[in-house]
């Protein structure tokens, strides 16, 4: 179903991503992203409406609620302020919630940052808190997702190099992305076999690092899209979708959320075919094996089937459908942000600004961020032009 | 715009102390019974948000466990924010008006009971400047309070008029934490907790949650009582730094107030989020609320503040009080961060 009014991507801006930004603090930070969209959008603090700010949990830089300190910084006094937290989807569903006021008629301009600064705490340690009576997720995001890897490689029968695969590509992509964290233009595939085992069957190199970053965006209504002087991304369809952690036959390695978030989300757009229809996607792969799983969640590719599209290169940067162009969350995961950061290379691809990482022609392009125990989805497709 | 209005509400009563519940039994303990007064069902929701923050249950993603109570099978649309509940309400307006749903469920849960608030709160403040100062959440209020005294606008004894007030028309509100019959004179001779502060003028220590549905004009057929319509809901932002606005005032709740319509009608009551009690006077100068307003019914957040929702719950109550022939135009409101920093305004209508 369309929404009420048209939207578009005017602004696009992320920060120069690090291992630790000991340059500028959380207020700087933001601001970096922020003054960058803005400045791509040709747009001043005064001509924003309203402000969207996403981050992950307030644990990983230990301040409870940051947006009441931070928004300042981004001309928000006097104006409206929302503060989106949806777990490692937050970057996606902090667009989508900026996306909403332009769409529900509400405002024509919102700025929308999200970011995490992840060396001001210990994001594996702030994720392992003992709660009584709850599963822990048993030391850091790995030693979650690692059994569900498991369970995909018993279920497909996927070559045990496919991660490999996934990361050789990420990281190669990464070379040419000027923003991304982590490059190694030495990068092998035997480098990244012989990495340690951190969570088997996930190694060092087939792992996110940890990133300080932001990431923000300008959305922009029909008329002020219109009158930009750049060309406006435009947003065909959003969508997000949760279930809850565990119950008995929930299936974990390919979450019902993920396939009817997407399948709502074509429908919305107007795609019958995705595999033929989007030009190229850049979603969420903190680990490299979730690019095989998400290719099937996704719908672009039938069940346990999803490896053999990396593995015959269809997802490469020459591929049918290039997939994380950017380098991806394997190479830059600031984890607040890292759902922005896919979304935002989603306009950057639509409106040609991905340079090295362009893909030529891109006209329908996917965003997807997920978070929680593969719970929490979050997609956008924009277009370059209204739907 | 759509015409939206709430169509059901239901909360858990105010409690010192929650023991025998976690967050999501406190949640199905109260949306069944959405359902039930509402006249919508789970199948009906098109969009749900919650509120709640991690620092409150000292665990990332404490939100996530929250979508047990809703039965979230199949998947669901939902969303989440770091901010009280009414911003969750807001969300959930929001999507309304993009016209991809019609009706939506914004709930929010606050266990303040599983730490010590006052201190929790000092890690809301700028980490930079003002949290290693280590001020308590009364130690803040209470610079405010003091401002007030200072330029002349209202005394110890107002507050402690509040604060009686609050607690006597609480008497009339089953799901009320405090409630009673107190003496201002009395009150006024008990020692500070932050000078000029007084034990009374804080807000309770509460364990809580509460549940909203609202719903756009296309489908208000199924509202099982009268809608009562947002006519008005706006939110705006102050600077964090508490010396850099004027404490006396909200500038943030005037622009919301008139940005929201507060004054295009007569107000007949008005449930105002005021942890601390010279907070109203504050606020009932921003909104210029007239004298015979009825301010708080409910007993308001003096009577029970469950962090996170004590905002959605004053939406809850000015509904509840229309709902009851109370009145017919209400002004809810809702704040947020140090000394009334952010704060929404909703404007509430029986008949249309």
């Amino acid at each position: 179903m369309a929404t009420n009014h048209h939207a578009a991507v005017i602004g696009v801006g992320q920060t120069n991503f690090d291992a630790k930004r000991l340059d500028v603090s959380q207020v700087g930070l933001i601001r970096e992203a922020a003054l960058r969209a803005l400045k791509d959008a040709d747009l001043e603090w005064k001509d924003i409406d309203a402000v969207v700010i996403g981050k992950a949990p307030d644990m990983f830089e230990g301040v409870m609620m940051p947006e009441l300190f931070l928004a300042e910084a981004l001309g928000c006094v006097g104006k409206p302020m929302l503060r989106v937290h949806t777990a490692g989807s937050v970057g996606g569903s902090t667009a989508i919630v900026a996306a909403s006021l332009v769409q529900g008629g509400i405002h024509k301009r919102v700025l929308t940052v999200a970011y995490e600064k992840q060396s001001e705490s210990n994001a594996m340690w702030a994720l392992s808190i003992p709660i009584p009576f709850s599963q822990t997720v048993v030391a850091g995001a790995g030693g979650f997702f690692a059994p569900l890897i498991r369970g995909y490689i018993e279920r497909s029968g996927a070559p045990e190099d496919t991660g490999i695969r996934v990361a050789l590509k990420d990281r190669l992509n990464a070379l040419k992305n000027p923003y991304a964290h982590l490059k190694i233009p030495d990068v092998t595939f035997e480098m990244i076999e012989s990495s340690p085992m951190l969570w088997d069957p996930i190694r060092y190199l087939e792992t996110c690092p940890s990133s300080d970053g932001a990431c923000a965006m300008v959305i922009g209504s029909e008329s002020v899209a219109k009158d930009s002087a750049k060309p406006p991304a435009w947003i065909h369809a959003t969508n997000m979708k949760s279930e809850p952690t565990m119950f008995a036959g929930r299936d974990q390695v390919m979450p019902q959320a993920g396939l009817d978030c997407s399948r709502e989300l074509y429908k919305k757009a107007g795609i019958q075919n995705p595999r033929a229809e989007i030009d190229c996607a850049e979603i969420y792969v903190p680990f490299s094996w979730f690019e095989a799983m998400w290719m099937e969640n996704l719908h672009f590719a039938p069940i346990n089937e999803g490896w053999k599209m990396t593995y015959e290169g269809a997802t490469a940067l020459d591929g049918d459908l290039p997939v994380n162009m950017s380098g991806g969350v394997l190479s830059t995961n600031a984890i607040g942000a890292s759902g922005m950061v896919r979304f935002a290379e989603v306009a950057m691809q639509i409106r040609g600004q991905a340079g090295e990482h362009q893909v030529d022609g891109a006209k329908k392009v996917l965003g997807h961020a997920y978070g929680g125990g593969s719970q929490y989805f979050s997609m956008w497709i924009l277009g370059d032009k209204p739907l | 715009m759509r015409k939206v209005a709430v169509v059901g509400y239901a909360q858990t009563p105010n409690v010192r102390t929650q023991l025998y519940q976690n967050e999501v039994e406190m949640l199905l303990s109260i949306i069944p019974e959405l359902y039930e007064t509402s006249g919508f069902n789970k199948d009906d929701i098109g969009f749900t948000c919650s509120g709640s923050t991690d620092y409150l249950s000292g665990q990332a993603f404490s939100f996530v466990m929250a979508v047990d109570a809703l039965g979230a099978w199949p998947p669901i649309n939902e969303s989440h924010v770091e901010m009280d509940g009414a911003w969750a309400m807001y969300e959930a307006w929001v999507k309304i008006q993009t016209g991809e749903v019609d009706t939506a469920v914004a709930f929010s849960f606050g266990r303040s009971s599983m730490g010590d608030p006052a201190e929790t709160m000092i890690l809301q403040l700028d980490p930079y400047t003002l949290a290693p100062l280590g001020p308590d959440a009364p130690a803040v209020a209470a610079l405010q309070a003091r401002a007030l005294i200072d330029s002349g606008k209202a005394t110890e004894r107002d507050f402690a008029e509040i604060a009686a007030r609050s607690r006597r028309d609480a008497k009339n509100n089953p799901q009320a934490q405090l409630k009673g019959d107190l003496d201002v004179d009395a009150l006024l001779a008990e020692p500070y907790m932050a000078s000029p502060l007084r034990k009374h003028d804080l807000p309770p220590i509460t364990d809580g949650a509460c549940a909203m549905i609202i719903a756009a004009e296309d489908v208000i057929d199924k509202a099982a009582k009268p809608p009562v319509w947002i006519t008005g809901l706006e939110h705006r932002f102050d600077s964090h730094q508490l010396g850099g606005r004027d404490l006396t005032i909200s500038p943030s709740t005037q622009a919301a107030g008139e940005a929201a319509g507060v004054n295009k009608g007569k107000i007949d009551l008005a449930e105002l989020h005021a942890p601390f009690s010279h907070q109203e006077i504050i606020l009932k100068q921003a909104l210029g609320l007239a004298d015979d307003v009825t301010i708080n019914a409910s007993g308001g957040a003096l009577a029970g503040n469950p962090l996170m929702c004590a905002g959605l719950a004053r939406i809850g109550e000015a509904y509840r009080q229309i709902q009851d022939g109370k009145g017919n135009r209400a002004v809810a409101h809702a704040t947020s961060g140090p000394c009334l920093q952010q704060n929404l305004v909703c404007v509430l209508e029986g008949q249309s």
